[in-house]
């Protein structure tokens, strides 16, 4: 394929480098150096999609960031898809594959096209919530199909193959953008001393320097960026990146950069390389020199592929030797623009006319115009372009000074280049990020940043300066800023000299009048990527959208993944002159993070697959996986779930743990429970302050169970805790709830009771806890210790030290199944030895191991509730029927104490845990299951409670479930319903939660 | 995200590091069993939701595990102030 577009010497491209790349399936090449886009230009490429609306043909407009239309899919494999690519901001690698994202069957023939072309007056905003609201139920098929229609690109069906980074970084000055202000802002501050980070979204520095033909100190603008950028680099403090979008500027100068590393070189990463890096910035001064981004004019059919900005046609002639098309037309409010036409002479290719809006333009670009003989129209603008996948003619009229209606007669000029430029929008993205509303500025037609209480400094462009010896200048400045702000010495630079071009006021127009009122005459894009024109602007004002942010999501301006950085300010102004407003009384919408889009494996970084979230192991953790248990997250520990042997069903490895434990013995990994340490001569007091019930006489060497509460009175851990010393307590608490705990325990102590003697440490990691459990839980116990383990010495409640097979351990006599029961505490790195050692003396016991599955149907059976299961945050002790838990003798008004008294707690008719025995004795409940009294009441049915566990129990031969109903404690005996998703009921009896050993007499044996 | 000055451990950290625990000065009344349910309603419930200056009580939970007091501009998200728990701040709403 030739490059028909491309010149033959000039920009910063190699042609000694040719790369081929394909577009919609067929290929093309380019030059080591090009975009994308300048590759597609090159190639005289029209059309690069569908609009999103209207599915009209449209071509690249811009060059850079705030490209609309240039958004493709890349990707050579399934796997390395990425959508919503900007080709301006793509460089061109060798092997590059690409397409459109909208058009079907293609964009060159689009079925949709008709759609918009015949039915674009018939698609106001709001059409489709206005044409497909009957009947809703059909919605859902409507949405599907006009989003098939209307697509923007697709997320890969397969894992993305490469790695991402994320970085944490730290600078006295973090600046953003690398152009003159920028480039000047950076060596002030890095000659300064300071640390310094410099960000630039394009592959080389230099910004607007690379793409226009100035000078600096009389030599090509070029060398001094070079000259600058090899300074920068020799210091050690001063971190260069390019191909670096700094995305997102947060509060306290958090600023992130999406740092492109590998997508110039290749489909997929080279080895070993992160393909993108997500910097995580905490600067202590930015600098915002973001430039400033050429706003297009809007004008009647402006979206047909050749219209351009001016100076997007100056960058693809003077940076990548491209002139897109044969014959310009040039439109312009101000003297800016008149540069597309002196490069696009210099280019040798026809300018047609310039146009402009103004009666006359006495700046220095205008003047070299003329000199050159260009035909200068003024006092004009282009009404109207002809053509469908090409401009092939464009009508020229007078217009009022105002800019408000169209004079004079229609001339047609042949041209396949429309050039417009409306001035300059600063980029003021980034500053707003943070809250600044950005203020509008008369002098220079645009919104700059606000007040910020960000450490914000701002230089160049962004202030709506454009004239390269200010941007130079204000960089200096915000450097030698930054450098006292942080506390280091002024530095010396001395600035480069740059050209001093005249320019005349600009004209403040955006939106070029018709012959026909804009409702009528053919479309004037305002935001291309979504489709909005002016004439729906209008539409949405006339219906009573006055708010600028109300027309933005009524019209859906701005809401593009470009999030209208062309198109906003035109939007506004035509707004604004719908509602006899001036553009700062219609307001800006707010622009908010990210700048450009970000890929989501840039932000999730290595934090994905195993390393998406910790996962905690207890030190046991390894035989549980040889021994083939499935495993149960706990917040984030893996406990074993169960232990299924060969083809057993999951029921039938329940059945036989449950059985296993209440005949003989078994062992439950109970690590995982939290352990705080408790000391100080206060802590019995603390713990009498936190728990419900008393703890004030609990000897040395016993254990008690305990209740915490909130001040609401409801209860939210529990756990037993063992006196092992006057002055020290070891706590436990629930698996999930340990962190939650401590820092309870540590509020109250730190904000209420600091004058209480009492400290906290977490000690969960630093046990193993071996639970044994069943009638020969002592004779396996005793083949492993010398210690007297009778009943008599040992008691129920009781814990002693002793050596468990050779090892220090603290010996619980607790239970949590109702069996006579002992919680081995070892030092966790003991663990393994121990829990093997039992197996080793345990075999003839046929020692079971069991999972939290098997424990929760043990203690379901003898009527132990498990916080956060059985509670729900609404209930207090009393509900639970666990009266017995509260002390109401402690001198002190305990946690939860007050709460539980007012009048709501103490009221009759709660909803109270009982016992739930199914009429059918092999009918499991499924909790959650709503209680009713009478379940042939139409619904919806008069519900009195829940099922909060329910199980099948081997050891009894029937269901069992315990759920709260409403006043329980006195409904003994009587039968509720459950009526169930599928049709039936299940009836069940209230009974008393205990289901087996009510005396409790087996855990005291 | 916040960068935050821990009174405690005298440096600022990230934000991360941190999470804010409700609103600060919310003494627990001394004795509760004196209150009436609306006097512990509104100890428990009934909170501040101020557009500026506002006293929060934050923890360095992933630090050094202590409670501190931070007044701070809910509108700019500027912190104004860190102290410790027991001092009062010097930086109030007018």
């Amino acid at each position: 394929m030739t490059q028909q577009n491309r010149l033959q010497s000039g920009g910063r491209i190699d042609r000694s480098k040719p790369m081929t790349f394909t577009y919609n399936g067929k290929q093309f090449t380019g030059f080591q150096g090009d975009t994308l886009a300048s590759a597609m230009l090159a190639n005289g490429i029209n059309v690069v999609g569908r609009s999103f609306k209207y599915s009209r043909p449209r071509g690249i407009i811009a060059c850079g960031a705030e490209e609309p239309n240039a958004v493709l899919q890349l990707g050579a494999t399934e796997a390395t898809q990425v959508p919503n690519v900007r080709a301006t901001q793509q460089e061109l690698f060798n092997g590059l594959v690409s397409a459109s994202t909208n058009g079907w069957p293609s964009v060159d023939t689009d079925v949709m096209g008709m759609i918009g072309k015949v039915g674009g007056s018939m698609m106001p905003p709001g059409f489709y919530y206005k044409t497909f609201m009957f009947p809703q139920s059909l919605w859902d098929s409507y949405e599907t199909m006009i989003r098939k229609a209307a697509g923007m690109g697709r997320s890969p069906l397969e894992s993305d193959p490469d790695t991402y980074d994320n970085v944490n970084q730290h600078c006295d000055v973090l600046i953003v953008g690398a152009g003159p202000s920028g480039l000047a802002a950076a060596l002030t501050a890095a000659r300064g001393g300071a640390r310094v980070i410099i960000a630039d979204e394009q592959s080389e520095f230099g910004g607007s320097l690379l793409n226009t033909k100035e000078t600096l100190d009389g030599k090509p603008a070029a060398e001094w960026v070079r000259a600058v950028v090899e300074e920068l680099a020799t210091y050690e403090d001063v971190m260069l990146l390019p191909r670096s979008t700094v995305n997102g500027y947060h509060d306290h100068n958090f600023v992130t950069i999406h740092e492109r590393c590998t997508d110039h070189l290749a489909d997929i990463a080279p080895v070993n390389q992160a393909r993108q890096k997500h910097h995580r910035v905490r600067a202590k001064w930015v600098v915002l020199a973001t430039g400033a981004h050429e706003r297009p004019l809007v004008f009647s059919n402006n979206d047909v592929p050749g219209c351009m900005v001016s100076n997007a046609v100056s960058t693809y002639i003077n940076r990548y030797g491209v002139v897109p098309g044969n014959e310009l037309v040039l439109m312009t409010t101000n003297d800016y623009g008149y540069q597309a036409a002196l490069d696009w002479d210099d280019a040798g290719r026809k300018v047609v006319a310039i146009v402009d809006t103004r009666a006359s333009g006495k700046g220095s670009r205008a003047e070299a115009a003329r000199k050159r003989g260009l035909n200068i129209i003024s006092g004009s603008a282009v009404i109207e372009v002809q053509g469908s996948k090409r401009v092939s003619s464009v009508s020229v009229a007078a217009i009022s000074a105002d800019g408000h209606k169209v004079t004079g007669s229609v001339t047609k000029l042949k041209a396949d280049t429309v050039a417009s430029s409306g001035g300059w929008s600063p980029v003021i993205h980034l500053s707003s990020h943070t809250g600044s509303r950005p203020t509008w500025d008369d002098q220079i037609v645009g919104f700059v940043p606000g007040p910020t209480v960000q450490k914000q400094l701002t230089a160049g462009g962004i202030n709506g300066q454009y004239d390269t010896a200010v941007a130079l200048k204000q960089g200096f400045d915000a450097g030698q800023k930054a450098l006292t702000e942080v506390g280091l010495s002024a530095a010396e630079v001395v600035l480069p000299k740059a050209e001093t071009l005249k320019t005349d006021a600009p004209m403040s127009l955006f939106h070029i009048p018709h012959l026909k009122p804009t409702s009528q005459a053919p479309k004037q894009f305002v935001d291309y990527q979504t489709d909005v024109t002016a004439a729906g602007i209008e539409v949405a004002c006339r219906e009573g959208f006055e708010s600028i942010e109300h027309v933005k999501r009524y019209t859906a301006m701005g809401f593009g993944t470009d999030q209208g950085k062309l198109g906003n300010i035109n939007g506004m102004a035509v707004a604004a002159k719908a509602l006899n407003k001036t553009i700062p009384e219609t307001g800006t919408t707010i622009f908010r993070p990210n700048y450009t889009p970000i890929s989501f494996g840039a932000i999730a970084g290595r934090n994905c697959g195993a390393l998406f979230d910790p996962e905690r192991y207890s030190a046991m953790h390894m035989w549980h996986v040889e021994h083939g248990a499935k495993f149960e997250d706990v917040g984030q520990w893996k406990r074993p779930w169960y232990f299924p042997q060969g083809s057993e069903t999951m029921q039938q490895t329940l059945d036989r743990e449950c059985l296993a434990v209440r005949d003989s013995v078994g062992i439950l990994d109970a690590s995982t429970l939290g352990k705080i340490d408790v000391q100080g001569k206060d802590a019995r007091e603390f713990l009498g302050r936190v728990y419900s019930n008393a703890w004030a006489k609990l000897a040395v060497g016993k254990c008690r169970y305990g209740l915490m509460c909130g001040e609401d009175g409801m209860v939210f851990d529990d756990g037993v805790s063992a006196c092992l010393g006057d002055n020290h307590f070891l706590m436990t608490t629930t698996t999930g709830g340990a962190a939650r705990v401590l820092e309870w325990l540590e509020i109250y102590h730190q904000t209420e009771w600091p004058e209480l003697e009492v400290y906290f440490n977490t000690v969960t990691d630093h046990w193993s806890t071996l639970t044994i459990s069943g009638p020969n839980s002592r004779k396996l116990l005793e083949e492993l210790t010398d210690y007297d383990l009778s009943n008599d010495n040992f008691k129920f409640m009781d814990w002693k030290q002793m050596k468990v097979a050779g090892v220090p351990a603290r010996v619980f006599r607790i239970s949590f199944t109702g069996e006579l029961s002992f919680e081995i505490n070892v030092q966790a790195n003991y663990g393994t030895h121990v829990w093997e050692k039992l197996f080793e003396a345990g075999k003839k016991y046929n020692l079971t191991p069991y999972g939290t599955e098997t424990m929760h149907v043990l203690r379901a059976e003898k009527g132990f509730i498990i916080a956060g299961q059985d509670t729900d945050g609404s209930v207090h002790p009393y509900d639970l029927g666990m009266g017995w838990c509260v002390s109401n003798q402690k001198p002190f008004s305990y946690i939860g104490k007050r709460g539980m008294n007012r009048v709501d707690c103490v009221r009759p008719n709660r909803k109270q845990l009982v016992g739930l025995k199914t009429k059918d004795p092999k009918a499991v409940i499924p909790e959650g299951a709503q209680a009713v009294l009478d379940p042939k009441e139409p619904i919806p049915m008069t519900m009195i409670g829940h099922v909060t566990s329910s199980y099948w129990s081997a050891n009894l031969g029937h269901s069992i479930a315990m759920g709260f109903i409403k006043g329980g404690l006195d409904k003994m005996g009587e039968t509720v319903y459950y009526p169930l998703a599928n049709g039936t009921v299940i009836e069940a009896e209230i009974c008393s939660p205990i289901f087996l050993d009510p005396k409790g007499e087996r855990q005291n044996v | 995200m916040f960068h935050i000055y821990c009174p405690h451990c005298a440096e600022y950290r990230e934000e991360e590091e941190f999470h804010a625990a409700g609103q600060a000065h919310i003494p627990r009344p001394l004795d509760p069993d004196a209150c009436s349910d609306k006097e512990w309603g509104e100890y428990m419930f009934f909170r501040k939701n101020p557009r500026g200056i506002h006293h929060e009580l934050w923890v360095h939970a992933a630090g050094c595990r202590k409670f501190f007091n931070m007044t701070r501009d809910t509108q700019t998200y500027e912190i104004k102030e860190v102290y410790k728990i027991g001092e009062q701040p010097s930086v109030v709403a007018e």
